[in-house]
């Protein structure tokens, strides 16, 4: 099978590999996948006082397509509000690594390992939130 | 681009040049059709034929006259079992087959079913691929008319006890194929020392040419007659019509003739470089298991799981190494081997597996540079996967429930 260039860059090249510390209260974490399906990705993101992600890290067990998606994932989520976190789209993964058809569930995963990690930030995050009723009713 | 390094040899050989040189006048100036009765033309592909015939006949200890070209082992497949289930249909409709058959054998067996001209006990081997001469002998009904077991197992290697078994169809009465695809020129194969009735050859598994195979039949204790899978002129005894492909069988011929001359040092060559392989992985890598029999097996075959490492990027990482996948992924299907599954290989294990498969032509060099490739890239990956993260953390990677992420 060809990968596409930026797959294998991606590949070769992972970018945010690692780990934040998940009892963080400022970190969220993210497992999606089985490994009997042949894909695990866990995405996990730190977020700063002003709600912004500064950091991201991933580990994915899985094909190329699956570590590029998450590489490109936590490149992605960086800078991002939550909520401009949660805009990220399966569909903007496979386009930006031109992914074949029968690797589009690993954009899925991708995508699901954000959202994963974002509501595990969101639930650590409300109890204390719940004093400030501006995010409160966002939950 | 360097060269890659191939150790795919159970995928399919590279020609030996020799038997390039033997095939090349065949396609030439030596074209006749070997049918053709009336001229020299015709003469000289016949003789070449013949000759061939009796080269495969040496090398699994046969008569010329029961060995049937074929256009390779998947056909012989299926004239050995379609053309056994016809031929019998009056006596019995039971067939006996394992779940590490070729698709060759399972796909033939499961079409004979839906049509509803036979009815097949598919076999569980045991965790090493292993079938045993008791299994089939408690599979056995008053109606089973064939047994077909292979012998070597592309994927895993693992050899079963063909002789043994066959020594149990004889005196049952049951016709024995086997798929000796694999199992010939890597190991000694003799069709009456191991009770064999019906056996699949391929051209191209021992440095032959593709499109060529051979069917094995035995015309004697018992005579066995198969139906035609392919009708037409009454070609190889009439069980497989069809003009014969005279430059693929003069390659099948010389690749047999050289396969015995050098059966003993190719075994004993991809043994040495296998062992080498797994003992420098092993030692390098832990967490790393070996599928399929020990001992048991092809020479030149190793089947390993990297746990925690998922096969496809696995091979990505290694583009200068040529393997085959122990999973499916590189398909568009994302099942995972259905051999290792019959081994009841789990799927995390089965998609982290890859079958290396050596052969006359590696050397040891290859084993070195693939070696040193590979156990990079699997600490590399490793270091990137969140399950040998927890592997390493203590975790039993069986107790988590996926679906929600979470143990339990």
């Amino acid at each position: 099978m060809a990968y596409s260039d930026k797959v294998i860059d991606h590949y070769n090249n992972p970018r945010n590999v690692g780990k934040l510390d998940k009892d963080d209260k400022t970190v969220g974490t993210g497992v999606v996948g089985a490994p009997e399906c042949g894909d695990v990705m866990k995405l996990q993101i730190k977020v700063n006082d002003a709600g912004v992600i500064e950091d991201a890290k991933f580990k994915t067990f899985g094909c190329g397509s699956a570590i590029a998606s998450s590489s490109l994932a936590t490149e992605w989520v960086k800078g991002k509000t939550v909520d401009e976190a949660l805009g990220i789209k399966n569909t903007d993964i496979v386009q930006e690594l031109s992914l074949p058809p029968v690797k589009i569930h690993c954009s899925v995963l991708a995508e699901d390992a954000i959202r994963a990690a974002l509501t595990d930030y969101r639930s650590k995050q409300a109890p204390t939130d719940a004093e400030t009723p501006e995010t409160a009713k966002t939950l | 681009m360097s060269k890659v390094i191939y150790l795919d040899y159970n995928a399919t050989t590279p020609m030996d040049p020799r038997v390039l040189d033997a095939m090349l006048p065949y396609m030439g100036a030596k074209f006749g059709n070997a049918a053709s009765r009336s001229h020299s033309y015709g003469w000289e592909a016949e003789e070449a034929v013949e000759l061939a015939r009796q080269q495969v006949a040496d090398l699994i200890g046969a008569s010329p006259k029961e060995i049937v070209f074929t256009s390779g082992a998947t056909e012989s497949d299926n004239i050995a079992v379609k053309g056994a289930v016809e031929m019998l249909a009056h006596k019995g409709r039971h067939v006996i087959t394992v779940k590490t058959e070729h698709k060759a054998i399972l796909d033939t067996c499961k079409y004979l079913e839906t049509k509803g001209l036979a009815d097949v006990t598919y076999l569980d081997p045991d965790r090493d691929g292993l079938v045993t001469v008791e299994q089939i002998a408690a599979a056995i009904r008053d109606d089973t008319i064939l047994i077909t077991v292979m012998y070597g197992n592309n994927e895993i290697g693992t050899l079963q006890p063909i002789t043994e078994i066959g020594a149990l169809a004889r005196e049952r009465g049951i016709w024995f194929h086997t798929d000796a695809t694999q199992g010939v020129g890597k190991v000694p194969f003799d069709v009456n020392a191991m009770n064999v009735d019906i056996a699949s050859l391929s051209g191209h598994k021992i440095y032959g040419p593709k499109g060529v195979g051979v069917l094995y039949v035995r015309r004697r204790n018992p005579r066995v007659r198969l139906a035609p899978v392919i009708h037409g002129g009454g070609h190889e005894r009439g069980m497989r019509s069809g003009t014969l492909n005279v430059p693929g069988i003069v390659g099948i011929g010389e690749a047999a003739r050289l396969c015995q001359a050098e059966l003993t040092r190719d075994a004993a060559h991809t043994r040495a470089l296998r062992d080498r392989f797994e003992k420098t992985l092993l030692e390098a890598l832990d967490h790393t298991e070996l599928n399929g029999h020990q001992v048991k097996r092809l020479p030149n075959t190793t089947n390993l799981s990297f746990t925690c490492v998922e096969g496809e990027s696995l091979i990505m990482g290694i583009p200068d190494v040529a393997v085959s996948s122990g999973s499916a992924c590189t398909s568009a299907s994302l099942e995972p081997s259905y051999v290792l599954r019959a081994l009841g290989v789990g799927d995390e294990l089965a998609h982290s597996s890859i079958r290396f498969s050596f052969g006359r032509f590696s050397t040891e060099e290859d084993v070195d540079i693939a070696t040193e490739s590979l156990i990079g890239t699997v600490n590399r990956l490793r270091e990137m996967s969140p399950l040998y993260e927890m592997v390493l953390e203590g975790i039993d990677l069986s107790t988590i429930d996926w679906s929600s992420g979470q143990e339990h």
